[in-house]
């Protein structure tokens, strides 16, 4: 299927940075075959395999759900597995590590500090009372599942922070997914909570200046932008009527 | 050297992460982690699309479950364990919602159905076809609210300190800075997950490398069933990309190149339009897969770069549904096949999907090694026999899961005797090892090429289909390979983030479980669910009616024995399928 005398081939530089070897971030460049259904990251996988074992990069489910494998293509915010090789033909096409996150080597950004801002807004059901019986289930319809449903696609891929315009200049903003998931609790009808305390703040929804990019590269139609604007809309609400939700 | 742990979880997927929260609500007194080498939310259970199945009212019962699984498996499960299990989804489904799960509805509120390859009643629970992405993401946020669980994020476990058959914690490293740690641990439960990357076409995500299966093996712990290997009848043909069973519960059709819906040809019922239960494109995956392999003889299937192909034919159930029901079978035919099912015919054809057989254990995910557990694909209890049915593994590994972490909580509770000496030499033992293998840098082989050839090995021997003089070949192949693997060159001896050692130690345990696949093959001289011998073409259930059950001799070589299968209420009996 590869290397045959016929087959285009197309450029590929590669951002490389190895901590204690290369001062800063360099590029090199691989020539891999053009083929019609490889994705940008079988165009890397070929490289680690066949012409340089030393390039890293993280990949794993290659179907767009892991969310593992987001890198800046060409200069967007792309997950690589989703994104075909010939979009770029005839080349060279760029590849680097996702925008606004520290770099540890090669690819593969540092993403410590969105888990903790997950783990921040309460990215779970909150109920009063004790959890009934595991006999029966909560009920809820589709309309309801269909209200919040839209922020629980998140995939976690980070590709909206990294098109953020305020994360890159304020990394303490909450960011676009992280407040998305946090609306997916909200609007969920079983939940109990608003997570008022760690929205309502100048970095949290209130540090989106309504910019758009998070939604325009989010790969699953997440819409973080909107959960943001949403939140804006039911915290002012709330402080004129203290009372409301959501 | 850190901290003692109580239970020291290998693995953050459906499984582990359930494991996980049983030990924390069990005795929050009890210290846990979770070691994984990639975020938890990555794992592979992510992948899982179509379903989870448990018996939820509707006129179904939990003997029905049982017997739809006992007879999918082709009664080598052990009946105890899928009475068990049958028993015990329910309440994992429901817990689930509970923490939030997203599961689809009716309109009246209930968690809704759908069929299922295999099963006579609708019990496939879904959140449309990302079932095991909401089922993973709900586990992994509900974990954040146990702020006690600690967790080794892109750690690689390496091996398990064993010593005088009792387990005492792991060597791990780093993968960001390459340090090497040993992590002293009262029990340790391997949630690891499956193998299908030791096949070259698989739905398997790379991190698939039947890690959990060797370091168990590698210690004295036994496999069981290592032969039965499933192959999910759709796959796209380059990606190896799976299209949902759902597909076909919906109403999908399978059909030849002359457009034919050939399954009515192999006692699988009779075409209908719209899907019975248990009959044609919802029969069982492993008289799919070998129907498609029959197809191909009769040169009735179409060819393409990638292989021969059948074609799943979805157009006749319109846009409405499909983006309905199975939005992301769209999602992934436009995005990765540049086909739209809504207008164009799937081309897909059998892909490796699914390891059977696993570590063994009992019902409580207890190995034979003191302390050490196992839970999820890589174990094997066994529910799924010689062929598992479709939408049964994510209720297993959240059942196997919560079992697993409680029995480890509850030995950790009653043995708190300090780490033996041997601890800390072990851990140096392989902190050099490791060190050896990243510097080295042997003049063998790349690493991709006896990848290769060892993905090739296995699918001409240990296929659909199977023979014995084949199988013999390949297991000398793979002896070769195992050496030529000592000298694999490494060219990468940076300590940060270095991918290229963790792929040669996910090729050194990829290569173990192989010899194991092909040992046990070898040795089962008859035709079971997804082991088809050429040369012995009936279930033999006088000799085989039993487990294969594999130890590694002291010479690294795989030695297979035999274990009786438990069979509590069913009977062995003929399985049927579209005919009553
Ligand atoms: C495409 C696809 C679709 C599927 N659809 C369905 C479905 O609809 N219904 C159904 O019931 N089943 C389905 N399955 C099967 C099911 O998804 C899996 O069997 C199940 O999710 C396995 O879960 P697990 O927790 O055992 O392992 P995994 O989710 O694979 O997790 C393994 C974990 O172990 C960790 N790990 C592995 N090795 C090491 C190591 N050396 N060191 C540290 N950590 C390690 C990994 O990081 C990961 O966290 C599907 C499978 C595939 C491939
Ligand atoms: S909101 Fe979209 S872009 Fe952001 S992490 Fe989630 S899936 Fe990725
Ligand atoms: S590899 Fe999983 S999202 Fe791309």
């Amino acid at each position: 299927m590869t290397d045959s005398a016929e087959t285009p081939v197309i450029r590929m530089e590669v951002a490389r940075y190895r901590p204690g070897e290369d001062a800063e971030p360099v590029f090199q460049a691989y020539d891999v075959p053009l083929m019609d259904d490889w994705a940008v990251l079988d165009g890397l996988t070929h490289i680690k395999d066949r012409l340089d074992g030393s390039l890293s990069f993280r990949w794993s489910c290659r179907m767009g759900v892991c969310g593992s494998c987001g890198m800046t293509v060409n200069g967007e915010a792309r997950l690589t597995c989703g994104t075909f090789l010939t979009e770029y033909a005839p080349g060279p096409v760029r590849i680097e590590p996702l925008k606004g996150f520290p770099v540890i080597r090669d690819l593969v950004v540092d993403i410590d500090d969105f888990l903790a801002k997950l783990s921040s807004v309460r990215p779970w059901l909150v109920r009063e009372g004790e959890e009934p019986p595991l006999t029966a289930e909560y009920a809820q319809t589709p309309e309801q599942l269909e209200a919040y449903k839209q922020y629980s696609m998140c995939i976690n891929c980070l590709l909206c922070y990294s098109a953020c315009p305020v994360y890159v200049l304020d990394p303490d903003f909450l960011g676009p997914a992280a407040i998305a998931l946090a609306q997916r609790y909200n609007l969920d009808s079983r939940d109990m909570d608003d997570r008022f305390d760690v929205l309502n703040l100048e970095d949290a929804v209130w540090g989106c200046t309504f910019v758009g990019e998070c939604t325009k590269v989010c790969p699953k139609h997440v819409d973080p932008a909107e959960a943001i604007q949403r939140y804006k809309v039911s915290a002012a609400l709330r402080s004129v009527l203290p009372w409301s939700r959501r | 050297m850190t901290d003692m742990i109580d239970v020291l979880i290998v693995g953050g997927g459906g499984a582990g992460l359930r494991a996980a929260v049983a030990v924390a609500e069990t005795d929050p007194a009890l210290k846990v982690a979770v070691v994984s080498k990639v975020y938890p939310m990555r794992s592979h259970t992510v992948s899982a699309e179509g379903g989870a199945a448990a018996v939820i009212g509707l006129g179904d019962t939990l003997d029905e479950h049982c017997y739809d699984t006992i007879s999918g498996g082709d009664w080598l499960c052990d009946q105890d364990a899928v009475e068990a299990f049958v028993a015990e989804a329910p309440r994992e489904l429901i817990q689930l919602e509970h923490w939030g799960c997203p599961w689809s509805r009716e309109r009246d509120g209930r968690v809704a159905v759908r069929p299922f390859g295999g099963m006579k009643k609708m019990r496939t629970w879904y959140a449309a076809d990302k079932t095991g992405f909401h089922l993973l993401h709900t586990l992994f946020q509900t974990t954040l609210k146990y702020q006690d669980i600690i967790r080794y994020d892109e750690w690689y476990v390496t091996k398990l300190v064993v010593d005088d058959g009792r387990v005492h914690g792991v060597v791990a490293v780093e993968i960001r800075t390459g340090r090497v740690e040993t992590i002293p641990a009262r029990t340790v439960v391997l949630a690891t997950g499956g193998c299908g990357r030791a096949f070259p076409f698989t739905t398997n995500a790379a991190i698939k490398t039947g890690d959990g299966m060797a370091l168990a093996y590698r210690e004295g712990a036994p496999l069981k069933d290592m032969e039965f290997v499933q192959y999910h009848p759709t796959g796209l043909p380059f990606t190896g990309i799976l299209i949902t069973e759902a597909a076909r519960a919906e109403g999908g059709w399978l059909i030849n190149k002359d457009g034919y819906r050939y399954l009515q040809d192999y006692d699988l019922g009779t075409p209908t339009p719209e899907p019975t239960l248990r009959s044609m494109e919802l029969g069982p995956r492993d008289r799919l897969s070998q129907a498609f392999v029959h197809e191909q003889r009769r040169g009735r299937t179409a060819d393409t770069p990638y292989g021969p192909v059948v074609y799943l034919d979805l157009r006749h159930l319109g846009e409405e549904k499909i983006e309905h029901r199975i939005p992301f079978v769209r999602e992934l035919c436009r995005s990765y096949q540049n086909l739209d099912p809504v207008s164009d015919l799937i081309p897909v054809r059998p892909v490796v999907h699914y390891m059977m057989g696993g570590v063994h254990t009992d019902l409580d995910g207890a190995t034979t090694v003191a302390g050490l557990y196992a839970a999820g694909e890589t174990a094997c209890v066994s529910i799924n026999g010689a062929n598992r049915l479709g939408s049964n593994s994510l209720p297993e590994i959240l059942v196997f899961g919560r079992r697993a972490g409680i029995a480890a909580a509850e030995f950790a509770r009653s043995h708190r005797e300090a780490e033996p000496a041997a601890v800390h030499s072990q851990g140096e033992d392989e902190r050099r090892r490791l060190a050896r293998a990243r510097e080295g840098g042997g003049n063998g082989g790349r690493i991709a090429d006896l990848r290769e050839e060892m993905q090739h090995t296995l699918e001409g021997a240990a296929g659909i289909y199977r023979s014995g003089d084949v199988l013999a070949k390949a297991a000398d192949t793979l002896a070769g390979l195992r050496e030529r693997a000592e000298e694999a060159r490494v060219e990468d001896g940076s300590t940060t983030f270095n991918t290229e050692l963790i792929n040669l130690l996910e090729l050194h345990a990829m290569l173990e479980v192989a010899q194991t696949i092909v040992a046990c093959a070898l040795n089962r001289r008859e035709s079971r669910g997804a082991h088809q011998r050429t040369d012995h073409t009936d279930r033999d259930d006088a000799a085989y009616l039993a487990h294969s059950l594999v130890h590694r001799a002291p010479d690294g070589t795989p030695s297979v024995g035999l274990l009786p299968v438990t069979i509590t209420r069913w009977a062995p009996g003929e399985r049927v399928y579209g005919r009553d």
